[in-house]
């Protein structure tokens, strides 16, 4: 369980950041008045949509720490084989990079307003995002046709299972993505709205990305050496 | 009036029920007196928490009811006492604590001279196996049982050939001698529970789980499982003899080694098994 | 008092959120079915809990039927038994108690107390009550399927849950278990974002988090627990609906079931054991953090008096929520799991007690030197203390590892469980719902019917579950249909099980008598007013009752003072409500 609860204690650290803000020393009962809110701070406030997607990408982050921490105990069992790497995804990592940069892209020139870069990068990150998906499916299938099928050992069942996580989030991004999309190609000047949507597509691309960088890890069996090489250090 | 009288009738019935009650923990017949006594410690203490807090807030709702005119003091905190109230409690959870960690680790301490015996659970019922002669449980493992070989002992280990086998029938234990009890599972979760003996654990197929105790007194003892196994679950009984030495002697004589069960043919048979 | 009435007021949000465009409803449809209203979404959140809770309740005699009367129901198989352990177990633990204090009273009170219009995302809000309704149904679906709903225990243990010997395990009972299970889980993540975010952005002008009700801070504390904690269930269920339908060998060991070699290979029970629990020791905060919050206002409202210690009220919360993640295998003692770990936990878990313990002294020195009115709320919130300071403290027996060896899976441990986290919360939702009736129908409840119901569900409840410990003590094992001809346990348990199952019927036809009272009064109690207890808090200023939509009319309230000011020295009346300016009073500090 220690992915987890190195993630957990991300998590706090940053509750208690907030919360070291929000005066929580004072003694409310000795105060009287319209008393300053620090979360509303003036313009440097976030906006409401920001906080939300940020919390729920800490749950899809708790989500995958949890399935690492599983991974990870798993692996201590004599059964344990290293998952095979099919060589596809090394090309389907470069291309959700490039989605990635794409949408970092669509979102500053929407800050800028030039909505016709925006859009156009924006379609781009979401083609190379259904190509990263296709490009997952053909993993799959190298997978199956080298005989790596799911039940054959639990390695097997963890690429299947956590790609197919990772690629349902993904899904998830791709249908707010279309929306977004539709949404900039109809709109002539662009509202403030709408560019925080753009920007949100961005982060939780970034998000997934990392995630899927994470799974990597995790997969290609670097994180098993790091771990050898930590035990053998200790012993 | 009604509600101050009720809570007390509360605290007070629960001590009444506590003193009187006729039901309480089994006679001991192991080493574990400790965890009574600690159990016994923690009755103390929660006991005369329980009963504080419980008049206490009697005594507030019977002097502070309402009444014409009355007003509530203005008091949003006091430092002091939520101090000295917080370090009293830590004083408390440590004279709970401090025990237990003390007998826990007496717990997970095996004796170096305790015999290992082997407790195997199956859907539903109780199998044994004693190191026999050598003093050396054979290697096993889940995969090799099937008809012949319940237990799943590895027939090329030279150390099970001499180790006794009950299969669903009670286990004997020599009186004041340690015992290393491993656990054991065919199939699914499983608890080895004897009431008497305090110590349980449970057994994980796929591993090898264990705990330690020395029975003290003689007599027959029911074996339960503590752990939900299934619709037999409540039906899964065996019994545990405590022998003096030389009844335990005249058991063990009786009973039947691996290699006797399996028959000189039947190990070729087994070996050729395993190594198909 | 210090003003802190800021002289620059950029630090104040505007008085009225302007992008705030709440969804006006045009049809009947839209107002009461597919409502975005987040009351309109508690109260279809706290009936749909409450109707699949009466399911839980009926599970609950059939148990004790078979338990004090064992052989006299046929059809009370074992197989029948341990289905109605599961299920009994799995809706009241989730599909009830969390769903009615998270939905239910989340979704009331979080925006009328914090003074919001409505949940910042209204949709998504609605999308979570209708999962939410999906899982529930999902799990009714269960009952029917073939071979019935699973009987693995509300626990789920692999490898026992997916193989033959189990109810269900074949069947289909798991796989719908499972699959409602990760609906729940979706549906709850959808509502829970928006508690936490209403919480942290959508408080009025002057509600600071230092203002703020606790019961907003149980629920949003709960709340974020349940967002971290409930990942790890759904990590479980995924796995081991892949170990179940696709062969995977997740928490699956080589085993023989029913005489046969199994496909199965290496996998760990212990592995889903540190997942489950990773989310089922937060779950038990999840459901008692909302009732500590929600008990210190029936107190101090009731009492007359401000919450003893507010501030360490909060700290002990947020306290309470870390911690309540690393004590998670205390229900693991006996898993076999590596002994070393006992030291850990049994120190975590004992250490929760302190900040647990000032919330109780905190509660009970509010009572002190205060103007007790024993209504209703008042006398479920005291029931409450005394059920909960009997189950916390036998909890110091189970957390303390070597003491747990001898008493862990006995009915020792069932009483535990249902004394403090069955039969206490549950005493908070009915004060609450007492509490907040009137503002939310606009009328009182019926007086005589409600002490009946305390009383009986009180001294019941108590009855049932105090006597069970030393059933457990005696070391009768839990999920025993029956305990047959057992020679350590003397005959006398019988009788004492066939009283405990007399109180349990009678403390379940009490509840008849509360639903009954429910709608009764919809029609025929008195009018209530806005604000029948003389409450500080911001619901109970709303300009109509019960509140519109939109809670507020045209302004929305502003707040000038924290959420306790009872009895305040000098005041004209014995409350303050938090969005009244008052200027004049000077309240002395305290010596």
């Amino acid at each position: 369980m220690s992915v987890i609860l190195v993630f957990l204690l991300v998590v706090f650290g940053f509750s208690l950041w907030w919360l070291s803000q929000q005066r929580l020393l004072s003694k409310p009962w000795t105060e009287q008045g319209l008393a300053v809110d620090p979360s509303h701070r003036g313009e440097a406030a976030m906006p409401t949509a920001k906080i939300a997607l940020g919390i729920f990408l800490a749950v899809v982050g708790a989500l995958f720490a949890l399935f690492a921490s599983a991974y990870f105990m798993r692996m201590e069992y004599s059964d344990w084989q290293a998952p095979p790497v099919p060589s596809v995804i090394w090309a389907n990592t470069a291309i959700l990079v490039a989605a990635s940069i794409a949408l970092e892209i669509a979102a500053r020139t929407a800050r800028d307003g030039r909505i016709d870069i925006s859009r156009v990068a924006l379609a781009i990150a979401g083609a190379a995002t259904l190509v990263f998906l296709a490009g997952q499916l053909v993993a799959w299938q190298q997978l199956s046709l080298a005989g790596h099928y799911l039940e054959v050992n639990p390695a097997n069942g963890f690429f299947y299972l956590l790609t197919g996580m990772h690629g349902l989030h993904i899904i998830g991004g791709l249908i707010a993505l279309g929306f977004t999309l539709v949404a900039l190609s109809a709109q002539a000047p662009i509202s403030g709205q709408l560019q925080l949507r753009v920007e949100l597509c961005a982060m939780y691309w970034h998000f997934l990305l990392f995630v899927w960088l994470g799974l990597l890890v995790l997969l290609a069996g670097w994180a098993g050496d790091f771990i050898a090489i930590c035990k053998q250090v200790l012993t | 009036m009604t509600v101050a009288i009720v809570l007390v009738l509360v605290a007070l019935g629960s001590i009444v029920f506590h003193v009187l009650s006729p039901w309480w923990w089994t006679p001991i017949a192991s080493n574990w007196g400790y965890i009574d006594q600690t159990l016994i410690v923690t009755f103390w203490i929660t006991g005369v928490v329980f009963t504080a807090v419980v008049v206490f807030m009697a005594y507030c709702v019977f002097r502070f009811r309402h009444r014409e005119g009355a007003k509530a003091a203005y008091e949003p905190e006091s430092r002091k006492l939520e101090l000295w109230l917080t370090g009293i409690t830590a004083v408390g959870v440590a004279a709970m604590l401090a025990p237990g960690l003390i007998v826990w680790s007496q717990f997970v301490t095996v004796p170096d001279e305790a015999t290992e015996i082997e407790v195997v659970a199956q859907q539903w019922q109780w199998n044994y196996r004693l190191p026999g002669e050598d003093g050396i449980l054979g290697k096993s493992s889940n995969k090799l049982v099937s008809y012949d070989n319940p237990l799943g002992v590895d027939p090329d280990d030279v150390n099970g050939q001499d180790d006794v086998i009950v299969e669903a029938d009670a286990l004997h234990l020599p009186i004041d001698r340690p015992v290393k009890v491993l656990l054991r599972s065919i199939d699914v979760l499983h608890d080895f529970y004897v009431p008497e003996f305090r110590a349980k654990m449970d057994m994980v197929p796929g591993m090898v789980t264990h705990f330690w105790f020395t029975p003290t007194r003689t007599g027959e003892f029911e074996v339960l499982c503590a752990e939900l196994c299934g619709v037999g679950h409540g039906y899964m009984r065996g019994a545990v003899f405590v022998d003096s030495e030389q009844d335990y002697q005249a058991w063990l004589a009786s009973q039947q080694t691996f290699a006797e069960i399996s028959g000189p043919v039947k190990i070729g048979a087994a070996g050729g098994g395993a190594a198909r | 008092m210090v003003d802190v009435t800021p002289h620059d007021e950029s630090g104040v949000p505007p008085a009225e959120v302007p992008e705030l465009e709440l969804y006006h409803p045009k049809s009947w449809w839209t107002t009461y079915v597919f409502s975005q209203d987040a009351k309109t979404i508690a109260i279809q959140y706290s009936g749909t809990a409450i109707a699949i809770g009466f399911v839980a309740l009926v599970l609950s005699w059939l148990m004790r039927l078979q338990l004090g009367f064992p052989g006299t129901f046929d059809f009370i198989t074992p197989e029948a038994y341990y289905q109605f352990v599961t299920m009994h177990g799995m809706i009241m633990v989730i599909y009830l108690l969390t769903a009615l204090f998270l939905g239910g009273f989340g979704n009331y009170l979080i925006p009328l107390m914090v003074g919001a219009r409505d949940m910042v995302f209204p949709y998504i809000n609605m999308l979570s009550y209708w999962i939410y309704l999906l899982a529930v149904l999902v799990l009714v679906v269960s009952f029917f399927a073939p071979g019935g709903p699973t009987g693995a225990g509300w626990t789920l243990y692999p490898p026992q849950a997916i193989l033959s010997g189990t109810p269900g395990g074949q069947g289909a009972g798991i796989i719908l278990m499972l699959v409602s299970l990760i609906l729940f889980i979706i549906g709850f993540t959808m509502g829970g974002l928006n508690y936490v975010v209403t919480v942290i952005q959508g408080r009025t002008r002057g509600m600071t988090l230092m203002r703020l009700p606790l019961t907003v801070w149980g629920i949003f504390t709960a709340t974020v627990m349940a967002l971290l904690a409930f990942p790890a269930l759904f990590v479980a269920c995924v796995m081991m609906l892949f170990d179940r339908l696709l062969g995977t060998s997740f928490f699956m060991p080589a085993l023989v079931d029913a005489g046969e070699q199994l496909s199965y290979g290496g996998g760990s029970p212990i592995l889903f054991q540190h997942l489950f629990w990773f989310f089922g020791h937060p779950e038990v905060y999840i459901v008692a953090l909302p009732a500590f919050g929600i008990v210190s206002d029936l107190i101090s409202t009731h009492a007359r008096k401000n919450i003893f210690g507010y501030r360490m009220m909060v700290w002990a919360i947020i306290i309470i929520g870390a911690l309540s993640f690393v004590v998670w295998a205390h229900h693991m003692y006996v898993s076999g799991m590596h002994p070393w770990f006992g030291f850990f936990f049994a120190t975590t878990t004992l250490i929760i007690a302190i900040p647990t313990a000032i919330k109780v002294y905190n509660w009970v020195l509010t009572l002190w030197r205060g103007d007790i009115h024993l209504r209703v709320p008042m006398l479920f919130a005291l029931a409450f203390i005394v059920t909960f300071v009997n189950g916390g403290l036998t909890g110091l027996f189970l957390g303390n590892v070597v003491v747990d060896v001898p008493l862990s899976d006995t009915m020792f441990v069932v009483a535990h469980f249902h004394m403090v986290m069955g039969v206490a919360p549950i005493l908070v939702i009915f004060g609450a719902i007492y509490h907040w009736y009137p503002k939310i129908t606009g009328r009182m409840f019926h007086e005589g019917m409600a002490q009946f119901h305390f009383w009986v569900t009180f001294l019941g409840a108590y009855a049932i579950f105090f006597p069970m410990h030393y059933v457990g003590l005696v070391g009768v094992p839990r999920r025993y249909p029956e305990i047959g001809d057992t020679a350590f346990v003397p005959d006398s348990v019988q009788d004492l099980n066939a009283f405990i199952t007399m109180a349990a019927l009678i403390v379940g036809f009490a509840q008849i008598v509360f639903l009954f009272n429910i709608f009764w009064s919809l029609r025929h109690g008195r009018e209530a007013g806005g604000n029948p207890w003389r409450a500080t808090s911001l619901e109970w200023q709303t300009p109509t009752t019960p509140p519109p939509h939109g809670n507020w009319g045209d302004h929305v309230p502003v707040v000038y003072r924290w959420a306790y000011d009872y009895s305040v020295p000098g005041a004209s009346q014995d409350f303050i409500a938090q969005n009244d300016p008052g200027t004049g009073i000077k309240a002395p500090r305290p010596a």
